[in-house]
């Protein structure tokens, strides 16, 4: 097993005349934490959509342990070991948090409508396996109290944490956050922190999209940041802040001092 | 206005009560109430000849029994198919006739027309037969979303009609008559006049279907199907192949169909294209919207009302599918949501989920 997970290879993605990802090369290492931060349109959810297989490169190649995504449907991407949120939630409202959480823990089963007629024993037997799995995630997100609850009457907060426990139901070698401390006040974003690195603690890699660079900063080991579709930098979360081009992506390049 | 919203609200509340109180009992209390209740259908032939419930149900002008068979039991069994494809994995299928006349040909064919099959042989091969239908027009159409898909099932209805109609094999606009009875069984006999055989047979099937779409709706399929209605790209994203599962909603859907255009050709015993209308796909689907789409129990409501309301208001004569009209309406601008929605979760689950993880939190 090589210790690069997935390895997205010179992959450029054009919509019509638009470049959102130029000519981008980034590995992610098996158990890290990854940071990809850039300003608005940079291109990071393009990345992710990339990788997820909702958008298919115009050029170049994304792997994930060696084999090639392009040719896989989406949801077969998921079975090889990807997982994500949405930066806009997407919940399946009008399921309980506890299906919600049972549609990812599905993705690992295979008994289908004759399973389900005839209540076979291997039915069963995954049933009650996902919905154990289930709850476990739910109680480790903290929002097992609310588990019968109606998705869209969840608070803000368990919906963001619900996500979350969905992606990991699906039990994927990497986890892509997209935004997930989007409108979080800072207690929020602390505890969010701790949740991410006991994540991490469990086996799966992260890669974590976010505009906050404080969250990033704080729990990532390697950062890569994106602008105008180009990758600018990639490295330790201290070189990266203290990258001239960095600060200049963000803050805008100041005429006099270049 | 207010009178109005009053007595709304207090109807409402009378559905809310009675259902928390069904929810409160225990087991076998429930038990109990099931069993009654299905005693009870079982004798709904009956329910004229009881004093003032008799004078309640009873239709004027046509043989009570004739009404639960021939409508009510037949809207039933294709609303709880339409349910499946429409209420629970959100696809808009307009068409769904087109798969009930499948059923009835085929069972028209076999046992009468180009063959001498028995009605309980027939029967398998045409729920079968529909279910492939299903696949066949499920196959390319599914890609398609929303109002594209709305109106390709549109013009598949209408693709069975006209064949039907135009083809001398499927006997055109003369139809096929002479269809097989199903057997005798159980001591019913299946004859031309006496339609209570018949209503206890399609009350069986609407049981047996209740029952298997019941196992399904709380599995691994039925979980995939909400979730495909409520964010297609989010559950192929989870991992659902999204494909599979609406195939197999619309071919189980199909199937049911199907099986109700069987049991209708078995009680009336001739069919012809003009039985297949435009129009009856879109009262299945009434039904469905109107007792609360996503939920079986709301859908069969739904069909018991749009199937038997019109024959209970036959006083009113001609004015009666007015009146079914503006109650359809009344219904979409109180209760958009159906009679009897889909309740999601269950309250006395929440409570026990809350209390425990007050346990652990403590």
């Amino acid at each position: 097993m090589s210790d690069i997970l997935l390895d997205f290879n010179q992959v450029t993605m054009q919509f019509g005349g638009v470049t959102a990802l130029n000519d981008v090369t980034l590995q992610i290492k098996r158990g890290e934490i990854l940071g990809l931060i850039g300003p608005n349109g940079a291109g990071k959810t393009t990345c992710f959509n990339v990788m997820t297989g909702v958008y298919s490169p115009t050029k170049g190649s994304v792997s994930f342990e060696g084999k090639n995504l392009a040719k896989l449907k989406r949801y077969e991407i998921t079975n090889v070991g990807i997982a994500r949120t949405f930066q806009n939630i997407r919940l399946f409202s009008q399921m309980t948090a506890l299906e919600n959480v049972m549609v990812g823990a599905d993705a690992r089963k295979r008994s289908s409508v004759g399973g389900a007629i005839l209540r076979t024993p291997r039915q069963r037997h995954e049933e009650k396996e996902a919905r154990e799995r289930s709850m476990e995630l739910l109680q480790f997100m903290g929002i097992a109290d609310r588990a019968e609850t109606a998705a869209r009457n969840l608070p803000y907060g368990y919906q963001r944490r619900l996500e979350i426990a969905r992606a990991l139901a699906t039990e994927p070698k990497l986890l892509c956050l997209d935004e997930p401390a989007a409108g979080f006040n800072p207690a929020e974003k602390q505890e969010l922190n701790e949740l991410i690195l006991k994540i991490r603690e469990q086996g799966y890699t992260v890669l974590l999209i976010e505009h906050d660079m404080n969250v990033v900063m704080k729990v990532s080991d390697r950062v890569a940041v994106l602008d105008f579709g180009q990758k600018i930098a990639d490295g330790l979360p201290a070189d990266v802040r203290a990258n001239p081009a960095v600060i200049a992506a963000y803050l805008g390049v100041d005429d006099h001092a270049s | 206005m207010s009178q109005v919203t009053k007595v709304w609200t207090a109807f409402n509340g009378l559905f809310a009560g009675l259902g928390a109180q069904f929810r409160a009992m225990n087991k076998w209390q429930r038990y109990s109430v099931y069993g009654l209740g299905i005693i009870a259908l079982y004798l709904l032939p009956y329910w004229p000849e009881v004093p003032v419930l008799g004078q309640i149900v009873n239709t004027p002008g046509s043989q009570f029994e004739t009404v639960m068979n021939d409508q009510v039991i037949i809207f039933v069994l294709v609303a709880l198919g339409l349910n499946v494809v429409v209420g629970i994995a959100g696809l808009l299928d307009l068409g769904y006739v087109g798969f009930y006349a499948v059923g009835a040909y085929v069972t028209a064919i076999l046992t009468s027309a180009h063959g001498n099959l028995p009605w309980l042989l027939a029967l398998p091969v045409a729920v079968i037969i529909s279910m492939l239908f299903g696949v066949i027009l499920g196959t390319p159409t599914l890609r398609l979303r929303g109002d594209y898909l709305a109106i390709v099932t549109l013009g598949f209805g209408e693709i069975i009609r006209l064949t039907a109609k135009n083809m001398d094999w499927l006997g055109a606009s003369r139809g096929i008559s002479n269809i097989a009875k199903p057997p005798s069984m159980f001591g019913l006999k299946f004859g031309v006049l006496d339609a209570k055989p018949y209503f206890y047979l399609g009350l069986t099937l609407v049981f047996i279907v209740i029952f298997i779409l019941h196992r399904l709706e709380y599995s691994r399929v039925g979980r995939a199907w909400v979730a495909i209605r409520e964010d297609e790209d989010a559950a192929e994203l989870m991992g659902v192949n999204t494909f599979k599962f609406k195939l197999w909603a619309f071919t189980i859907g199909a199937g049911i169909g199907g099986l109700a255009g069987v049991h209708y050709a078995g009680k009336v015993g001739f069919i012809n294209p003009d039985n297949f209308p435009l129009q009856l796909s879109i009262l299945f689907l009434a039904a469905v919207v109107l007792g609360g789409s996503g939920n079986m129990y709301g859908a069969i409501l739904g069909a018991i009302l749009v199937a038997y309301m019109p024959e209970r208001l036959r006083n009113f004569a001609d004015k009666r599918v007015f009146v079914f009209g503006i109650v359809l309406v009344l219904m979409m601008v109180f209760r958009p949501e159906g009679i009897l929605p889909k309740r999601v979760g269950n309250e006395h689950k929440k409570r026990k989920a809350k209390a425990q993880a007050g346990e652990v939190a403590s």
